[in-house]
């Protein structure tokens, strides 16, 4: 059988991966966004996990609104990307630097 | 012994598709990679007796979102190798940081055994048991109101990914509804009284 040790684990080497990815691709927003996707996936097995293991249903209502969540900020993300390369041709993260931050 | 061997068959597919994902230097690769990610968590959601959310991962995710993401990646023409110039500058920084976290979530799991939980093997589930018809019951009764939140917020997401991407053309010739409606018969169409002429 499965042990909670081990998909806690695969669940940290998840988000560990994903946390690497947001490093590596600092210039590509759309490889940011799948990172994110990733992050929140990782977060998702760790809720799926523990639902299981403690015999909780809550746990996985929580990754339905997760889902939800993610799936509508995957959608503003996309469009505001759209928008982004329309006005600037680009959408590398260092060219955004119009609010001098 | 069967879910096990399962188990670490699509970890391991998870976990080098996660790498690809971030290491892919073309991000049509990284979308279909991300694709694979999912199917193979969705596999082992169904493992850990998830159904319903492991279904709903490939139909929300693989079936909307990422069709989505690999829409937007070909649709824009993007310059790739300006996009990965640089990028070897980062990986120590990214590694450290990696390894820090792996290092933190071992930590808690293993050597701690997350400070004393014992749980070690999940309960047998009962015979006639239905994951989704408890989430159902769960998600209707007492997360309702929560339920209805999120929908709203789905909603919210799709007006403003309209909003946000409704491109107006100038000189765009179309029909202006409202105007058409409001037009009254006497703004276009003057009455004239004339007097019949006589017949001669």
């Amino acid at each position: 059988m499965i042990t909670l040790t081990e998909v806690l684990t695969l669940s940290g080497l998840l988000f560990a991966i994903a946390v690497a990815g947001v490093f590596l691709n600092r210039k590509n927003i759309i490889v940011l966004l799948m990172c994110i996707e990733l992050l929140l996936l990782a977060v998702n097995f760790n809720f799926v996990a523990f639902s299981r293991f403690l015999g909780d249903i809550n746990g996985q209502i929580f990754v339905f609104f997760i889902l939800t969540v993610a799936a509508a900020e995957a959608a503003i993300g996309l469009a505001i990307l759209v928008v982004l390369f329309r006005e600037r041709r680009s959408i590398n993260v260092e060219d955004l630097d119009t609010l001098q931050g | 012994m069967f879910v096990t061997i399962l188990f670490f068959a699509y970890s391991a597919v998870l976990v080098a598709a996660a790498l690809g994902v971030i290491l892919a230097r073309n991000p049509v690769h990284s979308a279909l990679l991300l694709v694979l990610c999912f199917f193979t968590s969705a596999v082992i959601w169904l493992l850990l007796n998830a159904e319903f959310l492991g279904i709903v991962l490939v139909l929300v995710y693989v079936g909307a979102v990422m069709v989505l993401f690999l829409f937007v990646v070909m649709m824009l023409d993007v310059n790739i190798e300006e996009l990965r110039r640089g990028i070897a500058g980062y990986w120590p920084f990214a590694v450290a940081v990696a390894g820090f976290v792996v290092f933190a979530i071992i930590n808690v799991i293993v050597v701690q055994h997350l400070g004393g939980v014992t749980l070690k093997v999940a309960a047998p589930l009962p015979a006639h048991y239905s994951n989704t018809r408890e989430l159902g019951i769960a998600l209707f009764t007492r997360y309702a109101y929560p339920s209805q939140i999120a929908a709203v917020i789905l909603l919210v997401a799709s007006v403003a990914a309209i909003i946000l991407t409704m491109r107006r053309r100038p000189g765009l010739k179309s029909q202006n509804v409202s105007e058409q409606v409001r037009v009254r018969a006497k703004d276009r169409l003057r009455m004239v009284k004339m007097t019949s002429g006589k017949r001669p």
